[in-house]
């Protein structure tokens, strides 16, 4: 993390969000705060809401309680009560999604070289040199060789869609990126390498993150606090380490110990 | 003709296409979805051009209808007799004597002025089509002016090609605002589309679309700093007649590779060889 940036305000403060699906909860009055440079793990079981919360975060869904107040260039505002052309605007430039499935973020018709130019020409660039030049250096730091850059994503393999969204998401020089399970669906020696690479951009570009997963691995390795979600509630939250190695709620002890040792 | 009403439209009909029409010259390039009518020609052969065209007319109109330039293609031919038959119209095939002007992908050679209406048939109006599938995505960038997507197809087209390899259906922005799908003229006649005395309306039938630039609308060809929208044609002159400056088709004339390039604007190039003008062939013919 970098101290040189000391701030007083938190880059996203979440304020008692709560989601409904009719009588059933999705997630229910989550209140955290992320500070600049931060990363975010969010671990639960299939069902805990989790990606509820990263979906409302995101606006991709609606919540019904809460707020959601990030740090703009023009201070502290709401999110959801940001108009919708307002939101879309920070989603493009000051946030990313990634997500689980490549497929949900690329564009598969596009080549490698478009999918990643596409966010720098959403705000405005216009000149194809530059463009290209900044698409290479972006596949060149998620290690994938420029000459896959005019090749489509249906030619790569899952590992490589998957840098390739993440370089297609900082492109752009995001503050907070979102991650829906990024390493899902990859094999382990794939998943570390890409664990190995998101580390890296996190720490090099300062970026804040919010990782949701059910693998405890790629949280002990990548971030800094831990949240862990039970039945659309936080049953605990802390720093990584401490969690994990001394977990106090009876889940998060199951959980903890449900990992499989080799 | 008793048994259609004026322009084969009943009157209610007509008034709805009329409101759409003036909603769409309000808003330049903003597609205004209409209650589009059956037509008895199918989708495809200018419904939509028709239906403007029919609310546009009036009995004291002269119109002429072109199909990729020509006057005498089987679809323009239809079309006219249609209104000939249904409105009772003068038609002619001089682009200066017409007051509406039907056309399918093409603008006239002869620049058009003041108080004509040029109408356009148009396929697939929404130019971020094939691009994003879905309509409710598309109206929300068209709304929040998210036209990224759009440089992404010349990007691609820069990728593959080399250059910027779309020829026609060129997309264009409007006044700074709406990117429009010009209908599918070659994008030799986009310079044509701004600053135009003429109004000019876009009708789609069967995707129940109408749009219009406005006389004088400023009309810009989207492009890259570093590859410049290009206005191309074929690199000859009309075989004709002689004409440098105009739309060609390329003609395969035997199987023996020979080739001929006319233009495509029928009525430009007759009247060029009426004032005299010759081009390769016409000269062959009169030297032997």
């Amino acid at each position: 993390m970098k101290m040189d940036a000391i701030t007083a305000t938190p880059l996203l403060r979440v304020d008692r969000l709560t989601k409904r699906y009719g009588p059933r909860i999705g997630c229910a009055n989550v209140s955290f705060d992320l500070w600049p440079g931060e990363v975010l793990g969010i671990v639960g079981e299939s069902g805990s809401g989790k990606s509820t919360l990263l979906s409302c975060l995101a606006g991709h869904l609606t919540p019904d309680e809460g707020q959601v107040i990030f740090d703009t260039a023009q201070g502290p505002r709401d999110v959801l009560r940001m108009t919708e052309p307002e939101r879309r605007r920070l989603s493009r430039t000051h946030w990313a999604f990634v997500h689980q499935n490549p497929r949900d973020g690329l564009r598969m018709g596009v080549t490698a070289g478009g999918n990643v130019g596409e966010r720098l020409m959403a705000i405005g660039a216009r000149h194809y040199g530059g463009i290209r030049d900044k698409a290479t250096d972006w596949l060149g730091r998620v290690e994938i060789a420029a000459e896959r850059i005019d090749d489509r994503p249906s030619a790569f393999s899952g590992g490589m869609q998957q840098r390739l969204q993440i370089a297609r998401n900082l492109v752009t020089g995001p503050r907070l990126v979102f991650m829906d399970e990024p390493t899902g669906g990859l094999d382990v020696s794939v998943q570390a390498r890409l664990l190995d690479l998101l580390r890296g951009l996190v720490r090099e570009m300062g970026l804040s993150a919010i990782i949701v997963t059910h693998d405890l691995a790629v949280v002990r390795l990548l971030a800094d606090r831990l949240m862990v979600m039970k039945s659309g509630h936080v049953v605990e939250q802390g720093l990584t380490d401490q969690v994990l190695d001394d977990p106090q709620h009876p889940y998060t002890q199951l959980l903890v110990s449900s990992v499989l040792q080799v | 003709m008793t048994d259609y009403n004026f322009a084969y439209l009943d009157e209610q009909t007509k008034r709805m296409i009329r409101r759409a029409i003036l909603k769409g010259v309000a808003v330049p390039g903003y597609q205004v979805p209409f209650a589009s009518r059956e037509m008895p020609m199918p989708y495809g052969w200018g419904t939509g051009g028709v239906q403007v065209t029919a609310a546009c007319l009036t009995p004291d109109d002269r119109l002429k209808v072109i199909d990729q330039g020509a006057d005498d293609t089987t679809n323009a031919v239809s079309i006219r007799k249609f209104f000939q038959r249904t409105a009772g119209v003068a038609v002619t095939e001089a682009t200066a004597d017409a007051t509406v002007i039907q056309t399918r992908h093409r603008i006239p050679e002869h620049p058009l002025t003041e108080g004509q209406i040029l109408v356009y048939q148009v396929p697939i109006p929404e130019p971020l089509r094939f691009l994003e599938p879905r309509e409710t995505e598309t109206r929300k960038m068209h709304s929040l002016e998210e036209y990224g997507l759009m440089h992404v197809k010349l990007y691609e087209d820069i990728a593959r090609h080399g250059s910027i390899a779309t020829s026609y259906a060129y997309p264009v922005k409007v006044e700074g605002r709406y990117v429009m799908d010009p209908s599918p003229i070659p994008k030799f006649d986009n310079p044509k589309l701004s600053d135009n005395p003429a109004l000019q309306l876009f009708g789609a039938g069967r995707e129940q679309r109408i749009y219009a630039l406005p006389p004088y609308t400023h009309v810009v060809s989207l492009d890259f700093d570093d590859h410049p929208f290009q206005a191309s044609k074929a690199p000859h002159d009309c075989d004709l007649c002689g004409a440098p400056d105009s739309y060609l088709d390329e003609v395969i004339t035997d199987d023996a590779g020979s080739r001929m390039f006319v233009c495509s604007d029928t009525d430009f190039c007759r009247s060029r060889r009426e004032a005299g003008h010759a081009g390769r062939l016409t000269m062959q013919e009169a030297a032997e």
